[in-house]
């Protein structure tokens, strides 16, 4: 069991979900409340990432943001090294590759909240921000958690990114999914076991809470009666 | 009407699962992919029949064939690989055949500022490179290869740090193709090859600094078309096949087929 693989895929996934969070929730408020035309356009590019393949988002973040392109240079001016073979290099690749698994449950939670209760938390004075965090908020916490929790587990289980421009680097990109991969390569089949079913076992418990927490998301019409 | 419908979807659904009849299907490792794509190409056109090639990582290509992938033949970048098949009775091991041996140069790319042609395996400490590409060791012959040739020159140590690692030969090609890393071990078929030949420079490393690395080829059991992957393989024991070989950077023992395993 290569413990700092283990480690290194759980910061990873952890600070992936926490960032996703700050930046999903406006994005899935805007999608949710905009009345712009072509809103459908940004729902597509926030869902690419489910349909496109992992080799696709690695090799342009390997390609089109390496030292041969203007971005790349940009890059490489600011932070003195390229994005593949390094850490944020992942961090980046892993918020656009699980942006949808953030974002949808969220957008899809703040859509069950009932529009009535916005416009009487407006009429009686309410900020649009303290609507937000004081009615929205609580009234879909399951499905933000749902959101996060699928963000982390997504994270988690990612492999073909890190494969393309992770460079296997122990402590830096070497994540479990790659370490399991390699064990299976070198025919340590006893090693790849233990790590995999340690993947399967998390991936199965964060799957349960998520799905715990969707059949007790408390109906509307109950809410409603009791607060009446 | 309805089962009219369902009928000519599954008419279509096995149209497109059954495989066309009389082709060889080779597993190939990743370092011959421009060799072997020129090969099959003229074994068509001399009247041989259709051949699909498949290029991956040797292991992986291992591992699929062990889990009963339908190839008709596979050629190993290594002696290993053909030889457990042959163990597990899953090769017939009369076809075992060294077709070639690999050769490992160290690759910069053309706009690099690195002498790599006179300063060799010294190009790696010096202080611009960040960054080297090797296939990983752990199960990739070439990175093996590159490893031992490290140790052998001395300087694994003071570069070990600095290694990024390929699933295979040809992602550790192409880490330092792309520029993200600033030199790598590659195959020198990879150097030879089409696309990449004007995009670089490259030192051959000296081939007694590490284990040699003889490929072999062999028919896989289970195959249908024995006789046929038999007849793609000796086309490739043809001088005018070695030769293609050799133009491609590998080198073809004379007397190959002599040894067995």
């Amino acid at each position: 069991m290569d413990w700092q693989a283990f480690w290194l895929t759980i910061r990873l996934a952890f600070l992936v979900a926490t960032i996703l969070l700050a930046v999903g929730l406006p994005i899935a408020y805007w999608i949710t409340y905009s009345h712009w035309r072509w809103k459908f356009l940004v729902e597509a590019i926030v869902g690419l990432p489910i349909v496109l393949p992992p080799t696709v988002l690695g090799f342009y973040l390997l390609v089109a943001l390496g030292p041969r392109s203007p971005l790349g240079r940009w890059w490489q001016a600011l932070t003195g090294h390229t994005l593949a073979f390094t850490f944020e290099g992942l961090v980046i690749g892993s918020i656009i590759y699980s942006l949808p698994f953030a974002v949808q449950p969220f957008a899809a939670s703040f859509d069950s909240v009932d529009r009535r209760l916005l416009a009487a938390s407006a009429t009686l004075g309410a900020s649009q921000f303290r609507t937000f965090f004081r009615v929205i908020v609580p009234l879909s916490a399951s499905g933000l958690v749902a959101g996060a929790a699928l963000s982390f587990a997504h994270t988690m289980g990612e492999f073909g990114v890190v494969l393309m421009v992770g460079g296997n680097i122990p402590g830096v990109t070497r994540t479990v999914s790659i370490d399991i991969y390699d064990k299976v390569q070198a025919f340590n089949y006893a090693a790849a076991n233990s790590t995999a079913l340690l993947l399967l076992v998390i991936s199965f418990t964060v799957l349960s809470v998520v799905y715990a927490l969707n059949r007790s998301r408390l109906p509307l019409g109950w809410f409603l009666d009791r607060s009446r | 009407m309805r089962s009219k419908f369902l009928t000519s979807i599954w008419a279509l659904t096995m149209a497109l699962a059954m495989p066309s009849a009389a082709q060889v299907t080779v597993a190939a490792a990743a370092d011959l992919n421009a060799a072997l794509t020129e090969l099959a190409a003229s074994y068509e056109k001399s009247g041989g029949g259709a051949v699909r090639l498949s290029f991956g990582s040797s292991g992986n290509l291992f591992h699929q064939i062990q889990n009963g992938a339908p190839f008709d033949v596979f050629f190993s970048a290594d002696l290993d690989y053909p030889n457990r098949l042959i163990e597990a009775g899953l090769a017939e091991k009369s076809s075992f055949y060294r077709y070639a041996v690999g050769q490992l140069v160290l690759w910069v790319p053309a706009s690099s500022p690195l002498d790599v042609e006179h300063r060799g395996m010294d190009s790696l400490l010096d202080p611009s490179v960040k960054k080297i590409s090797l296939a990983n060791p752990e199960h990739a012959p070439y990175g093996r290869a590159a490893v031992a040739a490290l140790r052998h020159f001395g300087v694994y140590e003071k570069v070990s740090d600095r290694f990024v690692l390929g699933e295979n030969v040809s992602q550790a090609a192409q880490f330092v193709e792309s520029g993200n890393a600033q030199i790598g071990f590659v195959a020198l078929s990879h150097a030879l090859a089409p696309g990449m030949k004007e995009k670089g420079r490259y030192w051959i490393i000296p081939p007694d600094s590490y284990p040699s690395l003889q490929q072999a080829v062999v028919i896989l059991s289970h195959s249908s078309k024995k006789s046929d992957a038999a007849a793609f393989v000796d086309y490739l024991k043809r001088p005018q096949s070695t030769e293609v070989l050799r133009r491609y950077g590998f080198s073809v023992p004379e007397k190959a087929s002599e040894v067995k395993p």
